[in-house]
């Protein structure tokens, strides 16, 4: 009896909590509980949506369009695949962090024979992705529940190799800094093949697009900018060895366009929006493991 | 142990900085691990834990040794010898980690025994401080509460000052090591601190 009155209770407070505050025209279709942050489900204007900070305002962590499922919502998961560019047919990806599965379960659909490696620390993240936007998992596509860093660490030890790795674990408010380190990225090239790319999804704002950009630059030497107008994002393409130059890129452009339309994704447009001039600071410090100050440096 | 103004301030003091530098560590200990287990929840549940138990058992040890002849050369050596199990911290973290890392599979108990093997005894030894400095300041029964709570109050207030700073600023300005460079000098200072006091107090005694 008391456990019913607390939770009618509950629900009346989280009831005015909600309303009064961001999310005032969506409707809130699951609550899952997490060990980190609680990862809320809404829905809103045929838009599905993954939430973890709910009382701060709009930080939609991942979006889908009911009417339309394969279009991509957002521009950064549609930029995130620019990275085709540099390697046209990748075999063995890694993708860190989940989100609501947008970006493994395009590769999978996009690239049948390739297996997919997916690292995700927060089960409930896992959960959420499967019951509320279609993440499936088969004998190619795996979600690992770990840390990113511990994942790939380990990986490097065995002598495994991928091709194509994004990195896409900074999600919300809080940055993980220990991704964020020159000692990281050397893990991380440490797996990547030769002709292999690397793929990140970093900030365009702030501070931090200096700090991120010199440790990037150290580990993997000159990269590939985008960075499209009235994004928060800035997408990093890097290889450990011949970059090739932006005119270059045209024409696996136009191999991929067609097969990436249907995405939402214009491929035509994104090598002149590519660029390797270093529009930041290069005297800033490079971000270590034993100097990495990113959630106060954001 | 009937004590001067001045050599009642110096155990204030180093009570406070003690506090200051467990703190500072344990916040570093999450940066120290990080590269190996991760950031996740039970990295930092290990590193509490371990720190908790260090304390308990540190307080349950020095309260034990005040009971014998309590004297400054005992006290002072606590901040000496907590500051030379400090550097392990600085030289031998990665060695460590690297060899748990490669054995235990579970980042739960990686991350535990890596903090139980970096950080147990540097804490224990400074959790031995607080029930010592309560004997060393005591000097009637009536007043033992009073004491004991002045200290509370200094060490857990540098507690929270050594969490802010670092978590603030510190780690804003300095690498890791150099803020554990810090805390090692800091317990130097203090033994130096204790022993000078001593000196005065003794001095005046003989006066």
């Amino acid at each position: 009896m008391n456990k019913i009155v607390l939770t009618v209770l509950m629900m009346v407070l989280a009831w005015f909590s909600f309303n009064g505050r961001a999310v005032a025209q969506r409707t809130i279709i699951h609550e899952e509980r997490s060990q980190y942050r609680d990862v809320v489900v809404t829905e809103f204007n045929n838009q599905r949506c993954m939430l973890f900070n709910i009382h701060r305002g709009d930080m939609n962590q991942t979006c889908i369009d009911l009417r339309d499922p394969k279009r991509l919502v957002f521009n950064y998961t549609r930029m995130s695949f620019a990275g085709l560019l540099l390697n046209p047919d990748p075999q063995r990806i890694l993708v860190a962090g989940l989100g609501g599965g947008t970006i493994p379960t395009v590769m999978r659909e996009l690239f049948p024979d390739a297996s997919i490696d997916v690292l995700e620390v927060d089960q409930a993240v896992v959960k959420v992705a499967r019951d509320y936007f279609n993440f499936v998992e088969d004998d190619k596509l795996v979600n690992h529940v770990v840390d990113a860093r511990v994942f790939i660490k380990r990986a490097g030890l065995r002598g495994e190799q991928y091709d194509y790795i994004v990195l896409d674990a900074f999600s919300g408010e809080y940055i993980p800094e220990h991704l964020l380190t020159q000692e990281f990225l050397q893990e991380v090239s440490q797996i990547l093949t030769p002709e292999g790319v690397v793929v990140a999804n970093t900030f365009a704002s702030s501070r931090l697009y200096d700090y991120e950009s010199v440790t990037y630059q150290s580990v993997f030497g000159e990269f590939l900018n985008f960075k499209t107008a009235g994004s928060g994002n800035r997408i990093i393409l890097a290889k450990k060895q011949n970059m090739p130059s932006v005119a270059e890129l045209h024409a696996p452009a136009r191999a991929l366009y067609e097969k990436l339309r249907p995405y939402g994704i214009n491929f035509l447009e994104y090598p002149a929006q590519l660029s390797t001039r270093a529009d930041w600071n290069t005297s800033t410090r490079i971000l270590t493991d034993q100097y990495s100050p990113a959630n106060l440096l954001n | 142990m009937a004590r001067s103004a001045f050599g009642r301030w110096v155990i204030l003091t180093v009570a406070f900085i003690n506090g200051f530098s467990i703190m500072s560590i344990e916040l570093l200990g999450g940066r120290v691990m990080a590269p190996y287990f991760g950031s996740s929840v039970y990295v930092w549940g290990s590193i509490i834990t371990v720190f908790m138990l260090s304390l308990s058992l540190g307080y349950l040890w020095g309260g034990k040794l005040s009971t014998r002849t309590p004297n400054s050369r005992q006290f002072a050596s606590f901040f000496v010898i907590a500051a030379l199990l400090c550097l392990p911290i600085i030289y031998f973290a990665d060695p460590v980690m690297t060899r748990i890392f490669m054995t235990i599979e579970d980042p739960r108990y990686g991350s535990l025994l890596t903090a139980g093997l970096l950080y147990f005894l540097p804490i224990c030894v400074m959790g031995m401080v607080s029930p010592y400095s309560v004997r060393l300041m005591v000097s009637s029964q009536e007043g033992s509460g009073g004491v004991a709570g002045l200290l509370y109050f200094v060490s857990t207030l540098g507690s929270a000052l050594g969490t802010l700073a670092t978590s603030f600023y510190f780690v804003l300005w300095f690498n890791l090591d150099q803020v554990m460079w810090g805390c090692v000098i800091a317990l130097l200072l203090c033994a130096l601190a204790v022993m000078l006091a001593d000196r005065r107090d003794s001095r005046e005694d003989a006066l």
